[in-house]
C-alpha cells in the first residue's frame, strides 16, 4: 500500500471517529474552557505552519520562488476582504504569471 | 448560495491541489467523500506532498479535526439522533453546517436542525461535485506551477486561518508558528515542524 493510500484511509477513520466520539460522548467532556481555548488555537498553529511550509520550502529545503508573489498577492486580497475563491484565484494566476514569463 | 459557491471554490481548490501533491483522483475524491473536512484534508495533503510520513500526515489533519469533536458535542443534544441517522449526522458534522445552525438558534431547535441538515447535506453535495472537478482538471494540466497551483494551496490554508485571527494575541501565535515551522524544516523531518506548532498551541493554550 503506497503512503497516499494509507494517508488517505488514516485520515478518513480518524476524522470519522473524531466526528462521531463528539456526538456520543457526554457533554461535560469537552467542554472545559481549557480545552475550548486550545482548540481555538490548535488550527490557528496548524494553518499558519502550512502557510509558510507549503510557500517556502520544497522538502527540506528553504527556498524563494514565484510562491512569494503568490502569497502577498493573497495577502493584499485577505486585507482587501476579498471572498475566498479570489483571494486562492488571485494568488494562482500571478503566480503563474511570474513563473511563465518572469 | 454564496456558502454554495466558496464551498464549490474550495473544493475545485483542493482536488486540484491533492492531485498536485501526488494523490490519485480516486484517492482526492476519497478524501472528500470520506473525511470530508477541508481543512484536515488541504493538512494532509500539504504534509505529504511536503515530503512527510503518513503518520505526520494523519496526525495533523486529526489534530485540526479535533474541533468537529467539539462540534459534535454541541449539536448532539439538539439533534437527537440514533443509529444510522447519527452516522450521517456526524458525518456532516462540520464548520459550516454547525455554523449556520447555531445562527438559527433564536429561531428554535427545529430552525437548528433544518439548517444543520441543509447545510450539511448541501455541502457534502457541492464540496464532491467540485473536488471531483479540480481533480479531474489538475491531471489534465500537467506542470502545474505553470497554472499557479503551487501557490493556490498555501493561499487556500491563508484564508482558512485569516478569520481566526481576531487579536494581536492569535496573530502573534499565527506569525510565531509560520516562522518557527520554516525554521525548522531544514532540521527535522518533514511534517514534524507543523505538528509541532499545535504543541506551541497547546502549551500557550494551557498557560492562558
Amino acid at each position: 500500500m503506497t503512503i497516499f493510500w494509507i494517508a488517505t484511509i488514516g485520515t478518513s477513520l480518524m476524522a470519522f471517529l473524531l466526528k462521531y466520539s463528539g456526538h456520543s460522548v457526554p457533554e461535560r467532556w469537552l467542554t472545559h474552557p481549557k480545552i475550548q481555548k486550545i482548540n481555538a488555537l490548535i488550527p490557528i498553529a496548524l494553518l499558519s505552519a502550512l502557510v509558510s511550509v507549503q510557500s517556502f520550502s520544497e522538502k527540506s529545503t528553504l527556498m524563494i520562488d514565484q510562491r512569494l508573489v503568490g502569497l502577498l498577492v493573497a495577502i493584499i486580497a485577505l486585507i482587501l476582504k476579498a471572498p475566498f475563491p479570489i483571494v486562492v484565484l488571485s494568488a494562482a494566476v500571478s503566480s503563474a504569471a511570474v513563473y511563465n514569463w518572469l | 448560495m454564496s456558502v454554495s459557491i466558496t464551498v464549490g471554490a474550495y473544493g475545485v481548490a483542493f482536488g486540484a491541489a491533492a492531485v498536485a501533491n501526488g494523490f490519485t483522483v480516486l484517492q482526492s475524491c476519497l478524501l472528500s467523500l470520506l473525511t470530508f473536512s477541508g481543512a484536515s484534508q488541504f493538512a494532509v495533503i500539504g504534509v505529504i506532498g511536503a515530503g512527510g510520513s503518513a503518520l505526520s500526515g494523519i496526525a495533523t489533519a486529526s489534530l485540526l479535526g479535533v474541533r468537529n469533536a467539539l462540534y459534535g458535542v454541541i449539536m448532539a443534544p439538539r439533534l437527537q439522533v440514533k443509529g444510522l441517522k447519527r452516522v450521517i449526522a456526524a458525518q456532516v458534522t462540520i464548520d459550516e453546517s454547525t455554523g449556520v445552525a447555531l445562527g438559527q438558534e433564536p429561531r428554535g431547535v427545529d430552525a437548528m436542525r433544518k439548517g444543520f441538515w441543509y447545510t450539511g447535506i448541501g455541502v457534502f453535495v457541492f464540496w464532491n461535485l467540485f473536488t471531483l472537478a479540480g481533480a479531474l482538471g489538475a491531471q489534465a494540466m500537467g506542470d502545474i506551477r505553470a497554472f499557479g497551483l503551487d501557490s493556490a494551496v498555501p493561499a487556500a490554508f491563508l484564508g482558512l486561518v485569516w478569520p481566526r485571527l481576531t487579536g494581536n494575541f492569535e496573530r502573534v501565535l499565527a506569525v510565531g508558528c509560520a516562522i518557527f515551522a520554516i525554521a525548522m524544516t531544514p532540521i527535522l523531518p518533514a511534517g514534524l515542524p507543523i505538528i509541532a506548532t499545535a504543541f506551541i498551541a497547546i502549551a500557550v493554550g494551557l498557560k492562558r
